[in-house]
């Protein structure tokens, strides 16, 4: 049986691993085999990022190389598919190699798309990749007061990120001994400041302690220098704007037409992608009405990896996903909290401490031995 | 006009209906009928609020076993 992880995030690193230690006898034994295919040979930590972006995290601490992280048992390869072809169990790569499989996991990630809103990606800073997160750091050293607006697109990778970016640039500014000089306006696409009720119960009175106005239902239609215009018709001038950008799948899902936008339709509980039995989708690459976020591959990793080795040991799956996603969220001023739900919790945070965020700045450690499957 | 597009957001807490229903909308064509299923109770009230807002029309609104659908025609 031959199983192909195509992607080499936190998804298809914490299912590869997964599953060489579940199949360790049929790898040994050579009845079964387990390929990956990457982009990339390094390996990056992305929630660090947003910490890149206001000076809390070096670049360096980004990034492990790919097969470090994997079990020896894999054959990992840099050669990233150009074509799937589905209904003859194969794909090609970038260097023109035609591999069959048996299974194949799509765990391709997916990309922030500022070009997608007019004028975002020219005048707003962003943290989701590490060349626009040093940009972002930069850029505020070099600011020393006015309107700072924060506007998120949708949708987006990390629920969290508008928020936490909002009180890191609190601290920050106040590091500085510059606070009294910004004015910082949060607006969020939906309703009320976060998607989750209770955090956003949370957050608002936070914003109002720090002097943090905020508009709601508000999304991004264009920007102009130093004013973003919303679909709502509304608008925010800012001397600096800093996005939480609206994201796509990898343009690789959208060239092969295997979803919209480039997120496969997937079974929300199965995780295979709607009308094929032997593909299976995780990560941010589903159309899942859900986070995301890292921790839900990592779940989403754990689920898959019991079911694949189950079908190659028994040919049965033997669980459901149960739409597990635990998040942490930064508060700012050395504190943190986290929510976690599932398909029938809902979430319920608990007030941040400052032991959380210390739990939070070890887990930024910590990750490369989830990543390896350790924990 | 294509086919109707299901959004089923039933039982999502993040980024939840409203949200899922406005990621749907931006990839959609003009003249498409999305059908929201939430079972968030605050949909039956945020969900027309963004519609009516930004300018796209609830073409149907109903409760079947529990589940809310709202019929949602992207106007612009």
């Amino acid at each position: 049986m031959h199983i192909l992880v195509v992607g080499g995030g936190m998804g298809g690193t914490i299912l590869a691993n997964n599953l060489a230690r579940r199949l360790s006898g049929e790898l040994e034994q050579g009845s079964s085999k387990i390929t990956m295919l990457s982009a990339s040979d390094k390996h990056m930590y992305q929630p660090g990022l947003l910490y890149v972006a206001v000076g809390k995290m070096s670049t360096s601490e980004l990034y492990r190389d790919q097969k470090s992280l994997l079990e020896p048992s894999i054959d990992f390869h840099v050669d990233p598919v150009e074509k799937f072809d589905l209904d003859n169990n194969a794909v090609t790569t970038k260097s023109g190699k035609k591999i069959s499989y048996d299974i194949i996991c799509i765990a391709t990630g997916s990309r922030g798309n500022a070009a997608g809103i007019p004028g975002l990606a020219e005048n707003a800073c962003q943290f989701y990749t590490e060349a626009d997160a040093l940009a972002m750091y930069k850029k505020l050293q070099k600011f020393e007061g006015g309107k700072v607006v924060v506007a998120t697109g949708v949708p987006h990778k990390c629920p969290m990120s508008p928020l936490e970016i909002t009180f890191f640039l609190i601290d920050y500014f106040k590091k500085r001994g510059i606070w009294d000089k910004v004015d910082l306006h949060y607006t969020y696409p939906i309703g009320r400041v976060h998607s989750l009720e209770p955090v956003a119960k949370w957050a608002a009175p936070e914003f109002d302690k720090e002097g943090v106005t905020y508009e709601t239902l508000f999304n991004m239609k264009e920007v102009v220098p130093g004013k973003v215009i919303s679909e709502e018709d509304s608008s925010a001038e800012f001397d600096l704007l800093v996005t939480v950008p609206p994201h796509k799948g990898m343009q690789v899902i959208e060239d092969n037409e295997l979803g919209k936008g480039g997120f496969i339709p997937t079974d929300k509980k199965k995780l295979n992608m709607e009308g094929r039995d032997n593909v299976f989708v995780l990560g941010d690459t589903t159309n899942l009405p859900i986070s995301k976020a890292g921790s839900t591959a990592h779940f989403e990793a754990e689920a898959l990896g019991e079911n694949i080795a189950a079908l190659v040991q028994q040919g049965e799956p033997v669980r459901d996903y149960d739409g597990k996603v635990f998040c942490f969220i930064e508060a700012g001023d050395g504190k943190a909290t986290y929510a976690m739900f599932d398909y029938n919790n809902p979430p319920n945070p608990q007030a941040p401490t400052s032991g959380l965020h210390w739990f939070k700045t070890a887990y930024n450690r910590m990750y490369w031995a989830s990543a390896r499957g350790i924990i | 006009m294509s086919d109707r597009i299901l959004v089923d957001a039933k039982n999502t807490f993040c980024p939840g209906p409203l949200m899922e229903l406005i990621s749907n909308m931006k990839m959609a064509e003009v003249g498409d009928e999305l059908e929201l299923l939430s079972t968030d109770e605050g949909s039956a009230a945020d969900i027309p609020e963004w519609v009516n807002k930004v300018g796209h029309e609830i073409v149907d609104s109903f409760t079947e076993e529990e589940v809310l659908h709202i019929v949602v025609k992207k106007i612009k």
